[in-house]
């Protein structure tokens, strides 16, 4: 009985805030929902079939892949790239080491404000700098500078966390190994895609994962403060989306809908995470 | 296969350590060197800079007729076996010592020759295809060495290969390993804090004490002449004794007082005596003998097997004293004991220098 009771305040938390709503929303998407609260008519599978042949459903699944694209391939590119020099200077000095974690600590809250005020309609630097090039950039009006903007922030904010995971996989790849392949192949590129490259894979792959994750969910704050409550024409990813319908369009029936697709997606992802995981053991 | 030369060789790290200080060798062709001495000592950056994994501070080093100084490590021909092995994790045992291979442009069938060849002398054939993990730390030590020798290089370079086997395991690699260089005859330069390793497979010795060469020599040059009391005490196990003695007129004594007699007074005030174990004998009474007597009590008899131990002290006080008796013997502690050393197997060294005197 007393595991039980141990494990009940944990459960209530899972079965509140999860699987009650999850429940509900699968629920709803099956009914068509009286935008004034009066009762509700069950539909069957029409919200889906809706949400799946709308052109504007379609559109905003379009520019979430292309935003996931980016977002995951520019963070994890960048990010690699500054872990690989900033590896270079910290063999051994783990004083370096320390600070850096800060970076992590500090850096995606303020990272992603800073990212938004840098593109900033008025006062943002970023469009100063572009305006200089003669790029006039139109943040929450034109579609690909808005899409620009969200891009570029998210990455902005993701980087120090792909940064620390990708600094800490090339730490523990063993300093005789890297030598052993000094001896071995002279050119450092090329070392650096047969040896460093493969030993940082499982990093690599548990970080795209996270980063896809990311790009999917999380940057619901980002994208509501570039478009400010006016999606208009703007790109919104599929997770604005959900919020959108649901209590903009209140369209409950149809946000659920989308949202049980999202759900299924976390629980693919959640599986091939889960996956690789147990395969990051591999090179131990 | 190439001659390697050091020549004032130095280097200082970050924050003014000065790890080696001013090191000259001339390594001969196929010559098998070890570099021995204690932990810190500088074994590994002298070696860590032969192979160009380490900046060279000041000094020349010459493969062949070649200065390396700015060589890249992969240009220099020169294979190292490091004491983790650092095999490529993610790579099959063929691929481990074919990446090298590969990396110059060879063949494919030259590399498959060359691996299969290395393969067969080191009798690892059956597990080309298996990643390192799936392999003993024996079985991962051969793989180490034949990552080196299929690139068929000027000089191999090894950092305490040894250290991570069991014993067993420690002396039949070392035999090979010893088989192999002949074989092949190629020139080698061994780190290791084990003197009998550094025993066994040297042609010749370097004796390294905190960053600068006490003596290089063949080891039973080493061993039977050691040029300071600090070789003295770092090769032969167990330990060259060591007495601090006082001219006495034509004699010598004991700083501490009775227990010791001798002549052969060299002219000075004080030395540093040195005994091997070995060369005390065990006599029935006080004896007069030319060389050095000394009178000792038993504390601790260790038989090994082929031989035992006597560890003994003097009665007021001073060094202890180890010697050499046949496994048969039978020394009870406390037993007084007298000692023989004959004057051609007393060793001398300076007090303050520690530098041997003949
Ligand atoms: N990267 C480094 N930076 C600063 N000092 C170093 C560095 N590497 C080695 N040292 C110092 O140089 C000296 C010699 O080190 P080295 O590794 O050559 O010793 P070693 O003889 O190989 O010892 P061991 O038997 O323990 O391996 C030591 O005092 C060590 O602390
Ligand atoms: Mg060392």
């Amino acid at each position: 009985m007393v595991p039980y009771m141990l494990l009940l305040p944990q459960l209530a938390i899972v079965t509140i805030f999860f699987l009650w709503p999850a429940a509900e929303a699968i629920q709803s998407s099956f009914y068509l929902e009286d935008p004034f609260g009066f009762g509700s008519t069950f539909v069957g599978l029409d919200n889906f079939t809706d949400m799946l042949t709308s052109t504007d459903y379609g559109r905003v699944a379009r520019f979430t892949a292309v935003f996931t694209f980016f977002v995951t391939f520019l963070s994890l590119g960048f990010a690699l790239l500054l872990a690989v020099k900033a590896d270079k200077v910290l063999r051994g000095a783990s004083t370096y080491k320390t600070l850096l974690m800060w970076v992590y600590a500090v850096a995606p809250p303020v990272a992603g404000l800073i990212g938004v005020l840098l593109f900033d309609q008025h006062v943002g630097p970023m469009v100063d700098l572009f305006a200089m090039f003669g790029w006039k950039m139109q943040i929450g009006v034109n579609y690909f500078d808005t899409s620009f903007a969200m891009i570029v922030t998210a990455v902005w904010k993701q980087i120090p966390v792909n940064f620390i995971f990708f600094l800490s996989g090339l730490q523990g790849i063993s300093k005789s190994v890297q030598e052993a392949a000094s001896i071995d192949c002279r050119s450092g590129f090329r070392r650096f895609w047969t040896v460093t490259f493969p030993l940082l894979a499982p990093t690599g792959f548990f970080l795209l994962i996270i980063n896809i994750t990311y790009a999917f969910f999380d940057t619901f704050g980002i994208v509501d403060v570039i478009v400010k409550n006016e999606p208009g024409n703007n790109p919104v990813t599929l997770v604005y989306k959900v919020y959108l319908d649901g209590f903009r369009g209140n369209d409950l029936g149809g946000s659920s809908a989308q949202s049980v697709i999202l759900m299924a997606l976390v629980f693919i992802l959640t599986i091939i995470q889960f996956r690789l995981i147990e395969r990051r053991v591999h090179y131990t | 296969m190439a001659t390697i030369t050091l020549d004032t060789v130095r280097k200082v790290y970050a924050g003014d350590v000065e790890a080696v200080k001013g090191v000259s060798i001339d390594i001969a062709d196929s010559e098998f060197i070890v570099l021995v001495g204690p932990s810190g000592c500088g074994k590994s950056t002298l070696l860590r800079m032969i192979a160009g994994l380490e900046d060279i501070t000041t000094g020349e080093i010459k493969i062949g007729d070649r200065l390396v100084n700015k060589v890249d490590p992969a240009d220099r021909d020169i294979a190292m076996v490091f004491q983790n092995y650092a095999l490529y994790p993610h790579m099959s045992v063929y691929n481990n010592l074919a990446y090298g291979l590969k990396n110059r442009g060879m063949a494919k069938e030259e590399i498959d020759r060359r691996v299969k060849e290395a393969a067969r002398i080191l009798e690892i054939g059956d597990y080309l295809d298996r990643k390192p993990r799936a392999l003993s730390g024996g079985q991962r030590q051969r793989v180490a060495m034949g990552r080196a020798i299929v690139r068929e290089p000027a000089a191999f370079l090894f950092d305490e290969p040894l250290s991570n086997l069991d014993a067993k395991l420690r002396v039949q690699m070392r035999v090979e390993i010893k088989r192999l260089q002949q074989s092949l005859g190629t020139t080698s330069v061994y780190v290791t804090h084990d003197q009998l390793e550094a025993m066994t497979l040297a042609d010749r010795l370097v004796v390294l004490n905190g960053g600068n060469i006490e003596q290089i020599g063949a080891p039973i040059e080493v061993y039977d002449k050691p040029a300071s009391t600090f070789v003295a005490s770092f090769i032969g196990s167990p330990a060259m004794n060591l007495l601090n003695v006082k001219a006495d007129g034509d004699g010598l004594s004991l700083e501490n007082g009775a227990g010791l007699s001798g002549s052969n007074a060299k002219g000075k005030d004080s030395y540093i005596v040195g005994i091997r174990p070995e060369h005390l004998q065990v006599v029935d009474g006080p004896s007069s003998g030319d060389g050095v007597n000394l009178e000792v009590s038993v504390d601790v008899l260790e038989p090994v097997g082929a031989e035992s131990f006597v560890y003994a002290s003097f009665p007021d006080g001073g060094p202890e004293i180890v010697v050499r008796v046949s496994s048969h013997a039978r020394h009870e502690p406390g037993e007084k004991m007298h000692l023989h050393a004959d004057a051609k197997d007393v060793h001398f060294f300076d007090s303050s220098t520690g530098r041997r005197i003949d």
